[in-house]
């Protein structure tokens, strides 16, 4: 065996690898429970490759055989019920973890310097994901895949003057059709895994490179010992190996659960409308998309100022997109002298919660009519265009409120 | 020849050209890919204008072609139907079809079609697309309302449309529905696609 590696290690850097990203990697050692969700999606990305290889060997990309084939996977694929539970299960999951991993960051101020590359290749994998989702939401060519599509794609049409052809181009055709069926199904299962594959290995060498932060936003780099190593750092292996080993027992514990005893989740992972064949001539009545999307779906809709300049459509659209673009500039818009929620001041902490409110009050009424009145008092509309100010000014005041902050004197070591 | 000095003004000369060249060469790769995504000769094809023949459509009735994979209405309306209309403007949100995309030109008028009995319509609501369903039924057996003069009501989201498909006041959806070119090849045969202009033209 000795011998083995070491004619491999002459020809390839194996041991070299090993120590530097597993047994001399060393991480904090003050890591907490928001610290699993790394691994997680790491670990749900792989089941998404997995049972996605098998869904495509039963699967027809097709306008007229697409929703049958699911069926047949269905009721007919030995095992493929489960093949293909793991994957809408796995899909809804994926962006849990996604979101709490996200939400690790700007409690403990990961995104800020020396991390913010590590920040920003985050969140491209985070809109890489959202258009894997989406691309493999139609797929099953269900009433909801079908109109779902017919309607984010012709937000596109809300771009002035190229609009038009640009939604033509992107469907295929004049309507969602089968050329659109195929082109999704294409970058669904070979375009945006390889960019995700990809995506994820420079997440990871990038973060490698800086090193972990912690929950106090302490750099352990900058404390080492005699050996040259941080003294408030341990070894990912095998002390966070087999701490994440445990994560993954815990979360696929839940995981099975839900494949098992509730995998269209109430509605929330597979929605009823779904499950009849799309129509062209048949609305469903409300047009919803999955959990996931109902936030800036909500921010979408928000916008009817009709008296703004080029009409509330576009705005609409141009807002949805700055929702999620923010994300991208969170390392520069805050400009706190330090990292941690631990150490900053009520500030941040208030306008943090108020935005995971928002956040989750617009993930919520995404899903409702927005005439109707489901919260206290105002319509579903008037709630999310509260939501989209509290929303958006979390971002666009960061620096000020940041600046003002009176924050705690950071410690010189971990605890 | 001898000699051997190094011209790196040259040289980066050189390479900035051979660099720009290469990168014109990976820009021009691009377009076979991104034009290849384009509808296709057969959905152009498929998006052609559709012909159809309503003598057997009489008046008071509605039928339905498909047009780029859209329901398109003709509607034969009556004369009682067609009086009806002018009455309903305070109700109605663009009244006089003053937003330019909703119809050619030669419907910009109060019956908003070219024929005033013979209304086209692509029968997809401007609010989120929902098909609308007709309701041609006047008064309060149509279920809509007391004063209904008949016309089209959205069940998605409850958007109401008169019988020259214009949007009412206080729904959801923003604009008329749309009526799409169309032409007379004869008395009783329509071309969905090209407006009466362009069928000169060819």
């Amino acid at each position: 065996m000795q011998k083995l590696i070491t004619w491999i290690d002459d020809r390839f850097p194996l041991i070299k690898v090993w120590e530097e990203h597993m047994a001399k990697y060393y991480a904090p050692r003050n890591f907490n429970i928001w610290y699993f969700f790394g691994s997680l999606a790491l670990l749900v990305l792989v089941i998404q490759i997995v049972t996605g290889i098998f869904l495509t060997m039963h699967y027809k990309p097709d306008v007229n055989m697409a929703f049958a084939s699911v069926e047949y996977i269905m009721r007919d694929v030995p095992w493929g019920w489960l093949m293909r539970y793991l994957h809408s299960t796995g899909a809804s999951m994926f962006f849990v973890i996604v979101y709490l991993h996200m939400f690790r960051g700007m409690l403990y101020g990961s995104y800020r310097e020396p991390r913010e590359l590590v920040w920003l290749i985050g969140m491209l994998i985070y809109v890489a994901l959202m258009a894997e989702a989406f691309m493999g939401y139609l797929l099953p060519w269900g009433n909801m895949s079908y109109w779902g599509a017919q309607v984010i794609i012709s937000l596109f049409g809300a771009i002035p003057v190229v609009g038009d052809a640009l939604t033509e181009w992107i469907r295929g055709d004049f309507v969602v059709g089968d050329a659109t069926l195929t082109r999704f199904f294409s970058f669904h299962v070979i375009m945006v895994p390889l960019m995700l594959a990809g995506l994820v290995y420079v997440h990871i060498v990038a973060l490698h490179k800086v090193g972990s932060n912690n929950p106090d936003g302490i750099e352990i780099k900058q404390n080492k010992g005699p050996d040259g190593i941080p003294v408030d750092g341990i070894p990912f292996h095998p002390y966070y190996t087999v701490k994440d080993i445990f994560g993954t027992v815990v979360f696929l514990f839940l995981f099975f659960l839900i494949v098992f005893y509730a995998p269209e989740f109430g509605g929330w992972f597979l929605e009823k409308d779904n499950f009849t064949p799309a129509n062209i001539l048949q609305t469903p009545p409300d047009i919803v998309p999955l959990w996931y999307f109902t936030p800036f779906y909500s921010v979408l809709r928000a916008v009817t100022w009709e008296w703004l300049p080029l009409g509330a459509k576009l705005w609409g659209v141009i807002a949805m997109g700055m929702s999620i673009g923010f994300f991208f500039l969170l390392p520069w818009l805050d400009r706190s002298p330090v990292k941690s929620i631990r150490y900053r001041g009520w500030m941040y902490k208030t306008a943090l919660t108020l935005f995971v409110v928002s956040f989750v009050v617009m993930g919520y009424l995404g899903t409702k009519n927005p005439t109707n009145v489901d919260l206290l008092w105002f319509s579903n509309r008037t709630w999310s265009q509260i939501g989209l100010f509290v929303y958006f000014a979390f971002f666009i005041l960061m620096p000020i409120y940041t600046t003002l902050d009176k924050t705690k004197p950071v410690p010189e070591r971990v605890r | 020849m001898a000699d051997d000095r190094v011209d790196h003004k040259r040289r980066r000369f050189l390479t900035g050209v051979t660099s720009g060249v290469g990168l014109v060469g990976g820009v021009v790769a691009v377009v076979p890919f991104v034009a290849s995504m384009s509808p296709s000769a057969r959905a152009r094809a498929a998006g052609a204008p559709v012909e159809a023949d309503f003598s057997k459509l009489n008046p008071g009735q509605m039928m339905t072609v498909e047009w780029r994979g859209k329901p398109v209405w003709i509607v034969n309306r009556t004369p009682s139907m067609l009086a009806d209309l002018a009455g309903l403007d305070s109700k109605l949100a663009d009244a006089n079809s003053e937003v330019e995309d909703q119809q050619p030109e030669y419907a910009q008028n109060p019956t908003r079609s070219i024929r005033p009995e013979i209304l086209v319509l692509v029968g997809i609501c401007t609010h989120l697309g929902c098909s609308p369903s007709e309701k041609f039924q006047v008064g309060p057996d149509s279920g809509i309302e007391t004063d209904w003069k008949g016309g089209f009501f959205c069940p998605c989201h409850g958007s109401k449309f008169d019988l020259a498909g214009r949007v009412y006041k206080g729904v959801p959806a923003p604009t008329n529905l749309v009526v799409p070119p169309h032409s007379f090849l004869s008395d009783t045969a329509i071309l969905i696609g090209v407006g009466p202009e362009e069928q000169g033209a060819a």
